[in-house]
């Protein structure tokens, strides 16, 4: 077999999972006002701490807006409530039986699945909420990156974010298998993630004690690392070692959520037919 | 009566799934825990926010997220409105000779939502203690209020958002934003928005009468009248006069999507 017939399936996974996505452009445009909405909420508040300060904060206003609206924009890729029903729903109600039948293995084509999604539904948000962010006046609205070096590393960073996610959320499908349901599993671990990820609050405005615990767990590696390279307040060689960490933890939850969703699938017993 | 039967019911129910009954009250606990310590981070970090202090701020958030769970708990039957208009069962609730508000409030009650109740009410004692008030009944009763008034003032929005379904069909993904992201943005003292979200929010929807409003009387800031300032949560109340009258001719426009 070649690579080319080996990758057809994915491709075609890929296109139908956007070609599906393309469809819900109601949907999109509810998201997209909702998501600057939000946007627009936190800036202010952000801003209004900001004006206030007496010191000096660890992250210059600017490029803290230019996160809120990176996380506005970049919410269906690096956001883990965003998870894929018809999946669960497959789990859930046994049809993951016919999935198995295929010569097909299970792990990859649920995560070439899960980025062809995340992949879809932000490529029909980000471009309109940048365009607002970009048109804001000055202390609201969203910078360029500093440079072509950081742009390009926030590009590649952003891609590796993605996959954390995905990694991420088969743990949240494998933990489906357990617990027969999704809701629990996807909103205790996007509970967790929202705050460690810095979705909440950026972590540099963290106290030094929490950044340290936050640094060990993978979260950090899907929002805080690529929105803090874009505007440069991750750069030279703690952006590079920030980007290491984050195709280390690639690897690390690609192959055990491998292991861990085989090791479900083992014990998952199929009832009726 | 009949609201309690429903009640017992649902209860019910909800008890055959024990497992994910308590992981979802540990979330809950857990999301409303986590908010209040990005507040308290922010807090850390900036010591005070357009002249609002974290023991403020913490009386908004626990008032907010109060006030949310008794809503989403008493009336999760409208918050969940699409499902029964998109699966054609409210039609059956039309035919019975009960009240239809009644039905609708019995068809769904989520227990787990108290988990944010009982966060709410841990950092309420935190607040009272550190906000240098002087208490007196009056201003007791203040706070009680504020906790029902935002209480009532988010069910009128939910009814609001249930009437908007009649149109729509399909749920309004956009009516979070002032449902949830109300609760979100009523979580600090809502003048840290700026002047024109401040108008909106107390004067349009008037979540300003169970935050900074009645806290100015609270904290002895008020100017002119402090009457006025002490009976906002009460006037806020009156807002599920509106509400209810949208939803009322949301139902008499209803048809029905079959079954």
């Amino acid at each position: 077999m070649t690579i080319k017939e080996l990758a057809r399936p994915y491709a075609s996974m890929f296109r139908v999972q956007l070609i599906a996505q393309l469809q819900h452009r109601a949907a999109a445009w509810a998201g997209i006002a909702t998501q600057f909405f939000f946007g627009f909420v936190f800036v202010m508040m952000f801003s209004a701490f900001y004006r206030d300060g007496t010191v000096v904060p660890p992250m210059p206003l600017d490029r803290l807006v230019a996160y809120q609206w990176l996380k506005q924009s970049c919410l269906m890729i690096v956001a883990l409530w965003s998870q894929d029903g018809e999946l669960s729903d497959q789990i859930v109600s046994g049809s993951v039986a016919y999935s198995l039948c295929r010569p097909m293995e299970l792990y990859s084509l649920w995560a070439a699945r899960l980025i062809a999604n995340r992949i879809a539904r932000w490529s029909l948000r980000c471009v309109p909420v940048l365009v607002f962010a970009a048109l804001l006046p000055a202390p609201y609205g969203m910078i360029p990156p500093p440079g072509v070096g950081a742009a390009l590393m926030f590009a590649l960073s952003l891609a590796l974010a993605l996959l954390v996610v995905v990694g991420l959320s088969m743990y949240v499908y494998t933990l489906t298998f357990v617990m027969m349901s999704l809701t629990g599993p996807r909103l205790l671990v996007s509970t967790l993630s929202d705050f460690a990820s810095g979705l909440l609050i950026p972590l540099p405005l963290m106290p030094d004690w929490l950044q340290r615990i936050l640094n060990l767990l993978p979260f950090r590696y899907t929002a805080d690392v690529p929105f803090r390279v874009y505007s440069g307040d991750l750069a030279g060689a703690a952006a590079a070692e920030a980007i290491g960490l984050q195709l280390a933890w690639v690897i690390f939850l690609g192959v055990t959520g491998w292991f861990a969703f085989r090791a479900v699938l083992r014990r998952a017993v199929i009832q009726g037919g | 009566m009949i609201y309690f039967k429903y009640l017992r019911m649902q209860l019910r129910s909800a008890a055959i799934y024990r497992s994910s009954f308590w992981m979802t009250l540990v979330t809950q606990v857990l999301f409303c825990a986590l908010g209040f310590a990005s507040m308290a981070i922010m807090f850390d970090r900036f010591d005070t926010v357009a002249g609002w202090t974290f023991a403020e701020a913490a009386m908004c958030y626990a008032a907010a997220f109060m006030a949310f769970s008794i809503a989403e708990c008493v009336a999760r039957g409208f918050d969940m409105f699409s499902r029964l208009v998109v699966s054609g069962d409210f039609d059956r609730l039309l035919v019975r000779p009960r009240g239809l508000a009644l039905q609708v409030l019995g068809s769904s009650f989520e227990l787990t939502r108290l988990g944010r109740l009982f966060v709410g009410g841990a950092i309420l004692p935190f607040a009272v203690r550190n906000l240098g008030v002087v208490w007196t009944a009056a201003k007791a009763a203040v706070l009680v209020m504020m906790i029902l008034s935002g209480a009532v003032i988010f069910i009128g929005v939910f009814m609001v958002s249930a009437a908007l379904c009649f149109v729509t069909i399909e749920g309004l993904e956009v009516m979070n934003v002032f449902t949830d992201g109300g609760r979100e943005i009523a979580s600090y003292p809502l003048p840290i928005y700026g002047r024109t979200a401040l108008r909106f929010f107390t004067f349009i929807l008037p979540y300003g009468c169970f935050n900074y409003l009645p806290l100015m009387y609270l904290t002895g800031r008020t100017t002119g009248s402090a009457a006025l300032y002490a009976l906002s949560p009460l006037i806020g109340m009156l807002y599920i006069i509106p509400c209810a009258f949208v939803w009322k001719m949301g139902v008499k426009r209803y048809l029905s999507t079959g079954n």
